[in-house]
């Protein structure tokens, strides 16, 4: 188990480095380049924008200029944000806590949703409970996220006016384990929605192919209560795939995220990565985009390792 | 170690690629009657969503001769006017018809959608038959390529490449289409890499017939199902990623009307003007359901499982 941990982990490093070159390659795709933001002021002189070239090291060969950038990534410097004049780390930093606080509060609507639907439409395959959560799964997955969150935030916080339809505390008299909670009801809701349809169709088929298995049809001959079948037995083999899966989709929230935190203008990094969009700020753009990738490479990684200790008929090679 | 560790893809994509291995289990409990049933009800759906989206497609050719206004119509004296006769859906910001506006962006949403999913099947056909076919360090470059490709979060470089360097319709189109071919990939390089080593294809080669005529008459016939399951997919994904580049103000220019760009254009009004938000959204989704239901309809006939 320690050598095929050891191994997947240093399989990710190269991963991390293709995609931080590819990053690279893509950028320079862009003309104007990093420093577009500098050169749109009309006010900077030729002889000042050469300065900041340089000290952005700009002026030095693209090749040069890759290796510097992978050294510092390796070191943990993301460079100096534009727009604020700190470094991207703290600027991210900053903000990141809250955009955990909506993924996990997605993440765990999701779960919840998805283990309950899935799990009591496949006792009953094709039955009314089956066929309605079936239908809402299709559209679930059909909709664009950010519309599904415009159209609650119209629904509830517009016309129905209970819950508030924008940010993480209220300005006046908020603050509070509660006041969070209503600001985010509505947010979480929608950047769960699609994992929301999509784990409970997973759910739901990967436990009625265990319903099928002689195994089952042996507990429930020896005359094990169905509870005892359901849980001690179908659930804990029908969900080994299930979690490899949600390790696997969850970085994708960060995406979601970026929809989620515009509609809802959630003070996390999704808001971020769109705020320094508008202003060009270059820095903390790949900082956001480096980020996304380890998380993605870290869900595989975890995905593999629990898929490995959850099942022990899989050889660790 | 079997898992597949491929993410990036949509999960709803994930979840129609993994239903293309036999699902036997799933139907055991049920008799011949209830399964011909469910068949029917399926190809139903199937059919339903196929002349959905045939009418999508109609509407959005026939703009034109169906729009009640010219595209790019103003009326001055109805600026974000509610539903009315004149305007059944109301007109936006610029006083242009929403209806109209609806019918045109149905064009390029449509378009991106289609044009990409055949990009990314053209790019993922190339890279999956070279890869499985030659196998050896080409085989390895290319998957280790896919593995970099799936690792990254595609909507957030796509929105830093276009905020900088602008985007055209065609930009939108290239680039996502050459961010979703990596499942097809992944997909054809397996089945050729067994196909490759049966006795039909032995044989053709064994009479000298050249490699590309073998990847494309032998072997590419019988991954036609992955194909064209995968294709129907990544289109529904094109439009729904086209509609959130261009809700964010990133994807195609504001001025040509797609369904994304009217939701973005609707954003400062929609608490007062629901129908503009709601009219867009809402035949997004009914497309993209429309051509869900046709990839899983497409999926079940060309099962050969399933006969």
């Amino acid at each position: 188990m320690l050598r095929f941990t050891i191994r997947r982990l240093l399989g990710a490093i190269p991963l991390l480095l293709g995609v931080s070159v590819l990053s690279f390659a893509f950028m320079q795709l862009a003309p104007g380049g990093p420093d577009a933001l500098f050169a749109r002021n009309a006010r900077m002189t030729t002889a000042q924008l050469e300065q900041i070239r340089h000290n952005m090291g700009l002026d030095r060969p693209v090749p040069e200029q890759l290796l510097v950038w992978i050294g510092n990534l390796l070191r943990g410097d993301l460079g100096m944000s534009y727009a604020q004049y700190r470094p991207v780390s703290q600027v991210i930093g900053d903000v990141f806590p809250n955009t955990v606080v909506l993924m996990a509060a997605g993440l765990t609507i999701s779960l919840a949703a998805s283990l309950g639907f899935g799990i009591l439409a496949a006792r009953n395959p094709y039955g009314v409970f089956d066929n309605v959560t079936s239908f809402f799964s299709y559209f679930g997955l059909a909709m664009p996220v950010f519309w599904f969150g415009l159209m609650l935030q119209l629904l509830f916080a517009v016309h129905l006016g209970w819950l508030p339809s924008a940010g993480m505390y209220s300005a006046a008299g908020g603050g509070g384990l509660g006041d969070l909670l209503r600001h985010l009801a509505l947010p979480a809701f929608t950047i769960a929605i699609g994992s929301i349809a999509g784990w409970s169709r997973y759910v739901r088929s990967s436990t009625l192919e265990q319903f099928g298995q002689d195994y089952v049809r042996t507990a429930r001959a020896k005359g094990l209560a169905e509870q005892r079948v359901v849980r001690g037995h179908v659930l804990r083999n029908a969900l080994i795939p299930f979690v490899t899966v949600v390790a696997i989709d969850a970085p994708l929230y960060l995406t979601g995220a970026v929809l989620t935190e515009t509609v809802f203008s959630w003070p996390g990094m999704g808001r971020l990565f769109y705020d320094s969009l508008t202003v060009r700020d270059y820095p903390v753009l790949m900082g956001t985009l480096m980020l996304g990738a380890a998380l993605i490479v870290a869900g595989n990684l975890i995905a593999d390792l629990v898929y490995g200790v959850l099942d022990p008929r899989i050889s660790l090679r | 170690m079997t898992v597949s560790t491929a993410s990036g893809a949509p999960p709803a994509d994930r979840a129609a690629l993994a239903g293309l291995a036999p699902d036997l289990t799933a139907r055991k409990p049920r008799g011949p009657w209830r399964l011909a049933l469910e068949r029917l009800r399926r190809a139903r759906l199937a059919l339903l969503g196929l002349v959905v989206l045939l009418a999508l497609c109609l509407a959005a050719l026939f703009a034109p001769v169906l729009a009640p206004y010219g595209e790019n119509e103003i009326d001055l004296f109805n600026i974000t006017a509610l539903p009315s006769a004149e305007h059944v859906l109301g007109t936006d910001d610029l006083g242009r018809d929403e209806l109209t506006r609806l019918l045109y962006g149905g064009r390029v949403s449509l378009m991106v959608g289609i044009a990409a999913a055949l990009l990314s099947a053209g790019v993922g056909i190339g890279v999956g038959a070279a890869a499985g076919y030659y196998g050896g360090w080409i085989d390895a470059a290319l998957m280790r390529f896919v593995d970099v490709m799936l690792a990254f979060p595609a909507i957030f470089l796509l929105l830093i490449l276009f905020s900088m360097r602008g985007s055209s319709v065609g930009g939108v189109i290239l680039f996502l289409g050459l961010f979703s071919w990596m499942w097809l990939a992944r997909i054809i390089r397996g089945e050729f890499l067994s196909l490759k080593q049966r006795d039909f294809a032995e044989a053709a080669r064994a009479v000298g017939v050249p490699d590309g005529r073998i990847i494309l008459r032998h072997l590419l016939p019988n991954v036609i199902a992955a194909i064209v399951v995968s294709t129907t997919l990544n289109m529904a994904y094109a439009m729904l990623s086209e509609a959130a580049l261009s809700f964010l103000g990133f994807g195609v220019p504001p001025d040509v009307p797609t369904w994304g760009n009217m939701l973005n254009a609707a954003r400062p009004y929609y608490t007062v003007q629901p129908q503009l938000a709601i009219a867009p959204g809402l035949t997004l989704t009914v497309a993209v359901l429309a051509i869900n239901f046709v990839g899983d309809g497409l999926r079940d006939a060309l099962d050969p499982h399933r006969s």
